[in-house]
């Protein structure tokens, strides 16, 4: 029997990348692509279905094609991608919990990738240097996109509870860089003046897009059930990727940080969350050991290579 | 990236007369190689460890600023040095006192500047450390983590010396009446840290930091107010203002003991409590008897 695969958040960077690559993989035979805008790049292999996680029409689509494999790339990391954190709350913990009820009533889903962040660690001074997977958090995560993932793995835990046969992959994923995304980090670090808090410096983990969808797609074709830190090798202090960049970096005393943060981010520029501006403060290390012997496959670009990576498309759009 | 020349500067070596003497066709590479090393910098185009540790700024700058404190002013005296192992992983614990925590840092000193291997010392610090700004960013810097088991490990089977002061702020908030008189020793995590990576222990003695702030009393109140774990008052602190900040030229005595050896205990040693409360009390035993014999051989607290 064929494989079918059900991939959301498709029309977002990230889903579409990842549907593009298995419908290339001889192993599966159909991908079948699901989000509620249409992708803005068609591809010809993939079904499209325009639909709302959060609506019950999503158990339908995945009884009638009889998908064995759901990988969920819906969960959105900044309130402007959904028109709002009330949005986004709605379709990153509603989408999941609905996403999640359907797939337990669907005999013929076999595997669960959920792509979920490494913030779920938090960030703070009371942290190991390094996480590992069973570590729990020192310092909670309280708000945007960080809370969101901490309850998205939540209900994830549940649905391996009440479905033991089917294999549960949450990777967690440090702040993803490179030449095609875009995300608060990218948006960051293009800032001509960039904001940092003083007195702090923190330690920054890179995973690259390839690098991610690479662990995404062995997640799908092989069987790795489980919780997995992934991020690429090596750490940058921010003082460094900062001057990396080449750009000014302006240092601004915690209680006035926060202020600026909201302002800019009201003026579109970026979306600073508390989670986020104590992540610029304290930094969060992964230990990636278990996914890299688990997988076999250690990250072809280390964090310093993905952040040049980054860099160097930005040279590009500049010419 | 080219390996900086490390210059001994010990009055009695034979290099330094030959250095003033060639010192001009020198100076120009010397100007060269530290603007090199500027621009290096400024470009962010350097390595840190995953602890955050920058090895190069630790050593060219950090280690550069306390160097005169060590040879000058606290004339510090390391002994012991060949109880440090040269490759491979220990654990230095050392007795803490000074209100400012200058032993930790000469400590770091005596290993990176006279132990043969140059060895560097990652300390476990507190959380109070980590929160506060410019201190916690220094800390990191310095190759320093959090004091709990995961770090402590972590680094012990990397093969680093660890260094810990495991009477913690009890240790250097102590009044001067109670100079060198070990205080509680914590929970003993660092022995079970140190038998899970089955890594030797080495009791290290601390004679003269005692005396560079003869703390005479606390201020508990302004210490509560400014959420500090203690406030010293000093004979000169807070009476002659920033003045009062620089410390005692007290000579000092470094002490790196016998290893206590962790490699012959069984399997699940750590999570015996009476053995690790047994080796906790052999540690702090042998520190306190090595300050009993460094202080009856020195001559004179600034000797």
């Amino acid at each position: 029997m064929g494989r079918v695969v059900l991939v959301t958040g498709v029309s977002r960077y990230l889903g579409g990348q990842i549907a593009r690559i298995l419908t290339k993989d001889p192993n599966i035979d159909q991908v079948i692509g699901v989000d509620v805008v249409p992708p803005k790049v068609k591809l010809s292999q993939m079904q499209f279905v325009r639909a709302d996680i959060r609506n019950p029409v999503i158990a339908k689509v995945l009884g009638e094609a009889g998908v064995d494999t759901v990988v969920h790339m819906g969960v959105i990391a900044t309130p402007r991608q959904a028109g709002g954190r009330a949005n986004m709350k709605e379709i990153n913990v509603i989408g999941t919990m609905q996403l999640l009820a359907a797939c337990q009533r669907t005999p013929s889903v076999k595997a669960l990738v959920v792509k979920s962040s490494a913030s779920v660690y938090g960030s703070g001074p009371k942290d190991p240097a390094m996480f590992t997977e069973e570590m729990q958090p020192r310092h909670t995560p309280r708000s945007g996109w960080a809370k969101d993932s901490v309850e998205v793995e939540g209900y994830v835990r549940g649905f391996a509870r009440r479905r033991p046969d089917v294999a549960v992959t949450t990777l967690r994923f440090a702040n993803m860089i490179g030449p095609g995304i875009d995300t608060a980090m990218t948006t960051y670090f293009s800032l001509p003046v960039i904001p940092t808090v003083l007195g702090f410096d923190a330690r920054l983990q890179f995973i690259h897009e390839d690098d991610g969808l690479e662990f995404v797609k062995r997640a799908v074709l092989g069987s790795y059930a489980g919780t997995f830190n992934v991020s690429g090798s090596g750490i940058l202090m921010l003082s460094q990727a900062i001057r990396r960049t080449g750009h000014k970096r302006v240092s601004l005393p915690e209680f006035l940080f926060m202020p600026f943060g909201r302002s800019i981010s009201s003026a579109g520029l970026i979306d600073f969350t508390i989670e986020q501006v104590r992540y610029l403060t304290f930094g969060r290390v992964l230990d990636t050991s278990l996914a890299q012997t688990t997988f076999g496959h250690t990250p072809l670009y280390s964090t310093p290579q993905a952040f040049e990576s980054f860099l160097a498309r930005r040279e590009v759009s500049v010419a | 990236m080219p390996d900086a020349k490390i210059i001994p500067i010990h009055g009695d070596d034979p290099v330094v007369p030959r250095l003033v003497a060639d010192l001009e066709p020198d100076a120009m590479a010397r100007m060269m190689e530290f603007w090199e090393f500027v621009q290096r910098r400024l470009a962010g185009d350097y390595s840190v460890d995953d602890f955050g540790f920058d090895p190069e700024f630790n050593d060219k700058v950090l280690m550069a600023l306390a160097r005169p404190l060590y040879k000058s002013w606290f004339r510090v005296e390391a002994s012991g040095l060949e109880n440090v192992p040269e490759e491979t992983g220990a654990l230095v614990v050392a007795n803490h006192s000074g209100v400012i925590a200058f032993d930790a840092v000469m400590t770091q000193l005596a290993l990176l500047d006279e132990h043969p291997a140059h060895r560097h010392l990652r300390m476990l610090g507190s959380d109070l450390v980590f929160q506060s700004p410019f201190l916690g960013e220094i800390a990191r810097k310095a190759g320093h983590t959090l004091a709990c088991h995961p770090d402590a490990e972590r680094l012990l089977s990397d093969g680093e010396i660890v260094g810990v002061w495991p009477e913690g702020y009890k240790g250097i908030g102590k009044p001067f009446a109670e100079r060198y008189k070990l205080q509680r020793f914590g929970r003993g995590g660092f022995v079970a840290a140190a038998l899970r990576t089955k890594t030797p222990i080495i009791p290290t003695a601390i004679v003269g930091a005692e005396e560079t702030y003869p703390m005479i009393a606390n201020a508990t109140v302004v210490a509560r107010l400014l959420g500090l774990p203690y406030f010293p008052i000093t004979p000169t602190f807070p009476l002659l203002g920033p003045l009062g900040l620089i410390p005692l030229p007290s000579k000092w005595f470094i002490h790196f003991g016998e290893p206590i050896h962790t490699d012959q205990f069984p399997e699940n040693a750590a999570d015996d409590p009476m053995l690790v409360f047994d080796l906790t009390d052999q540690v702090r035993e042998q520190i306190q008897q090595t300050l009993y014999r460094l202080l009856m051989q020195r001559t004179s607290v600034f000797g």
